[in-house]
């Protein structure tokens, strides 16, 4: 089963991040099972899925997932349609909270405080406190640029004019959109273009300091050009928080990650550096679906 | 050849098809127009019927049993001040009543009640409610034949109205930007009170003028607790010349209002009367109209704000 010719096709490897850990590659690794800590993994644990199930009603929608997020890396999740990515993604923040009929199993480590995400007795609220989130769509308030990067911290409390400026200037600069807001930040948040309201929005989640970032798709609404600035925004992003992304484009994980889980039918098929994952899967399930053979 | 002849073909079925675009369009506007022609004939026939009373005295006079000097000053007081009643106790309890069935409540069987009951009433008789008032306001609660009674009232009627009207206008807030708004740690008051309720007002304010466009016309409920058809003075002035500068008195004064008014006048045997009554009817109508048209106005522009 295990398969030596796992190896996929060039493409996939040219695609492959530059700060990928190409030298071990060649290593001989035991089978990578279901939710297996990758040997060469760095940065420190941030998160870690136990077992984590979840259930729409009766339909079970995740089976039993284990993975391991690291601290200031980028984890993308793949896989088809349907596959459970951005369910397993909205568990991060308990956005399946505001679902009735819904449930999960398992647990959701957070680190370094111990702290179980997906516990009843943790609210949803205090979660989505720490844990950021960036949607399929560029979803703006439709209020001025300033007050959709500041409502996070208003929400928090922070009145004074001050500090919300500085804050609100700082968030718009890492977001890379500062230069073309500055001028306008009373105008309407939708005023803007597809691109540049996405890039607002990962400001408005970046303005309250999140300690994971999640990405749903970020940039499936948006051209190339929009594209490949979100893309470099997060790679410039992964200094400073750690990333999860939901992806359905495997160009984009294999540029901006540095983990990639595969999900298929609710389940993590395969989790490993994304350079090994496109390059080298260990799973037949894994290297068909990176190789175009469903999808 | 075979091209061409396809070609032919495709453009005969779409001109076919396209015809009934064109049938329904001209259905549409016969339609439309014959609603608005009614409207306009009434209106027109209102004026010219009540033209030689439409003036400035008709307006600041009280009501008289000599007809040329009989005017509508307690009546348009009454109404505006029964209107004002009326929106500042319906504004409030059916905002937050659709608030809370949309956001708050649990989708569950009592809740599917309650739903199915609010739309019901919408269509009850609105003598029905004049009855309810009656025995609850006006006896049991003891609030008299009052201003304050008739805002109560004409609440209860139109209520059913606001809440249908808010909670379409709530449901209309996508679901994305409530999600941004919880991913960054809001509370569901604050998503509420925060993006959804600011997002939705131009469809709220328009339900609340639909709604008091309704009352004001209403006669029934009205007549049932008890309003006046004969007052020759005005409620108490709601702004004083001293502190606190606003006073209240008024809700507890006895009222009439211009549908009353009306059908007072319409009811009087000398033909002179008549004339008054479509007078007061042409101003109840630009009355009625002028609301709409800030619904309008209202509804245009929080729109132009918001467009996702």
């Amino acid at each position: 089963m295990q398969t030596e010719t796992g190896n996929t096709t060039g493409t996939t490897r040219s695609a492959a991040p530059t700060h990928a850990v190409d030298g071990r590659l060649s290593t001989p690794r035991p089978m990578v099972e279901s939710g297996l800590v990758p040997a060469d993994a760095e940065g420190a644990l941030k998160s870690r899925a136990e077992n984590l199930s979840f259930y729409y009603g009766s339909v079970q929608a995740l089976k039993a997932l284990n993975i391991d997020i690291r601290e200031k890396r980028v984890t993308a999740l793949i896989g088809p349609s349907g596959c459970g990515k951005t369910t397993f993604l909205r568990c991060f923040n308990r956005m399946h909270d505001l679902t009735p009929n819904t449930r999960y199993e398992g647990r959701i480590m957070l680190y370094p405080d111990d702290l179980d995400l997906v516990s009843r007795g943790v609210d949803p609220i205090e979660v989505r406190m720490r844990i950021g989130m960036v949607f399929q769509k560029p979803n703006p308030f439709p209020k001025s640029i300033f007050e959709n990067v500041a409502y996070g911290l208003r929400v928090r409390g922070l009145r004074s004019r001050v500090r919300l400026e500085e804050e609100v200037e700082k968030a718009l600069r890492r977001a890379a959109i500062w230069d073309e807001v500055k001028d306008r930040l009373a105008s309407s948040g939708l005023s803007l273009s597809g691109g540049q309201q996405q890039r607002l929005c990962i400001a408005r989640a970046l303005a309250t300091n999140p300690e994971i970032l999640l990405f749903d798709e970020p940039t499936s609404a948006l051209d190339p050009i929009a594209t490949a600035r979100i893309e470099e925004l997060i790679a410039e992003l992964r200094d400073q928080v750690t990333v999860i992304i939901v992806t359905h484009n495997m160009q984009q994980a294999a540029r901006v990650s540095d983990y990639t889980a595969f999900m298929y039918l609710g389940e993590l098929i395969e989790f490993d550096n994304t350079s090994k994952l496109f390059t080298n899967p260990s799973r037949k399930a894994t290297e068909d679906y990176i190789t175009g053979r469903y999808g | 050849m075979t091209a061409q002849a396809s070609l032919e073909q495709i453009r005969a079925d779409v001109g076919r098809r396209k015809l009934f675009d064109k049938l329904f369009v001209v259905v549409g506007m016969l339609v439309m127009f014959s609603a608005l022609l009614v409207l306009a004939v009434l209106f027109i026939d209102l004026v010219q019927k009540g033209a030689p009373r439409l003036n400035l005295d008709f307006l600041t006079q009280f009501p008289s049993r000599k007809p040329e000097r009989a005017g509508i000053l307690s009546a348009w007081v009454g109404t505006s001040l029964i209107m004002l009643t009326t929106a500042a106790i319906t504004m409030p309890v059916g905002v937050a009543a659709a608030i809370y069935l949309e956001e708050y409540a649990p989708k569950n069987w009592v809740t599917a009640i309650i739903e199915i009951n609010v739309t019901n009433l919408a269509g009850v008789p609105s003598i029905i409610y004049g009855l309810l008032a009656l025995g609850l306001f006006v006896y049991q609660f003891n609030l008299g034949q009052t201003i304050l009674t008739a805002g109560l009232t004409l609440s209860l009627l139109i209520l059913p109205i606001v809440i249908v009207a808010t909670r379409e206008a709530l449901r209309a807030v996508p679901r994305p930007i409530r999600e941004a708004a919880y991913a960054l740690g809001a509370t569901r008051w604050e998503v509420t009170a925060h993006h959804v309720l600011p997002y939705s007002m131009g469809g709220i304010l328009t339900g609340m003028i639909i709604g008091l466009s309704r009352a004001i016309g209403e006669t029934a409920p009205l007549i049932t607790i008890g309003a006046l058809s004969f007052i020759a003075f005005l409620p108490q002035s709601p702004v004083t010349g001293e502190f606190p500068f606003l006073s209240f008195a008024w809700l507890k004064d006895a009222f009439t209002a211009m549908p009353i008014q009306m059908f007072n006048w319409v009811s009087r045997p000398d033909p002179r009367f008549q004339i008054n009554a479509a007078a007061a009817g042409a101003i109840l109508l630009g009355m009625t109209l002028l609301m709409n048209g800030v619904a309008i106005w209202l509804r245009y522009r929080y729109r132009k704000r918001i467009n996702w």
